[in-house]
């Protein structure tokens, strides 16, 4: 069982009542497809993934990023319960998307990287540590079924 | 590999963050030790708390390593090797912690640049600052 902090909980909170998933989700997806070209492995059929500009501006990547943050809102409503809420989704991604568990840590850190540039000052290293805290309790979580 | 391109928009940036060198340096250390507390027992000797004066002159130091090092990316193991037989036979920091403390520093970069830091410079910084530990940690063994 992760033991979270009031302040942790409550900085959570406040970073998704406050996420602009419709420029986020997109952001991260995309940041990540151009930091770790490999991870482009897994979206063969997104069409252009040719160079930054056509991954940013592609639309394929954008709308995966948006459901992608969202799969996140589990997390926030379930935060003492987070690896049973994913338990499926984590099966999916290893028997049938079979993707390798570490892209899950880059994708985790440019989204930190994109909300740290959308708060500035504000994500200080406590928002951070308590972000970061959050997204590897879901990076572990999906990735605990595979076998 | 960094293309000549990419090299270019380093120099530029770390160049930029030269005059503001403490201020980058002491928050990506900050960052460090609160999000990876394991990192702080190499500074056991220091006090490392928020705007000490240690953390903002160690904090400079790195920073303007790192913008020395941008200045010509070929010659790294030249330019680094005092810094790598300091670091291989005296500090004898795990390597590991190189990569925890590029990542604070990306995510330094992120909140001091904005949208400016964009996912090409992100790229950029990232890979440069993977080859800059390489090189720092070659001494090692």
């Amino acid at each position: 069982m992760v033991e979270w902090t009031d302040f942790e909980r409550d900085t959570i909170q406040d970073i998704f009542s406050k996420m602009d998933y419709e420029a986020v989700g997109p952001a991260a997806l995309s940041r990540c497809l151009v930091v770790y070209p490999w991870t482009q492995r897994y979206f063969g059929n997104f069409g252009n993934l040719y160079n930054a500009a056509a991954i940013i501006d592609n639309p394929m990547v954008a709308k995966h990023g948006i459901t992608i943050l969202h799969g996140l809102d589990r997390a926030v409503k379930n935060m003492d319960n987070i690896k049973e809420t994913y338990a499926e989704l984590s099966v999916l991604h290893s028997e049938k998307l079979h993707v390798d568990p570490d892209n899950f840590r880059l994708l985790a850190d440019c989204l930190t990287i994109v909300v740290a540039a959308r708060w500035g000052k504000a994500f200080t290293g406590d928002v951070q540590a308590a972000f970061q805290k959050f997204l590897t309790v879901v990076v572990f979580s999906l990735g605990r079924q595979y076998h | 590999m960094l293309s000549e391109k990419e090299k270019k928009l380093i120099a530029e940036i770390l160049e930029r963050l030269t005059p503001v060198a403490e201020d980058i340096g002491s928050d990506a250390l900050l960052r460090m030790f609160v999000t990876f507390p394991g990192s702080k027992t190499y500074f056991s000797h220091l006090d490392i708390s928020p705007r000490s004066a240690h953390l903002l002159s160690h904090g400079k130091k790195i920073v303007l390593a790192i913008a020395e090092g941008a200045k010509d990316i070929s010659q790294l193991t030249v330019t680094l090797a005092p810094l790598q037989t300091l670091h291989a036979y005296q500090l004898r920091i795990d390597p590991g912690n190189f990569k925890l403390f590029s990542h604070c520093m990306l995510v330094t970069l992120a909140c001091h640049m904005g949208d400016d830091f964009t996912p090409v410079a992100h790229a950029a910084i990232d890979k440069y600052l993977s080859a800059f530990a390489a090189v720092l940690a070659e001494k090692y063994r």
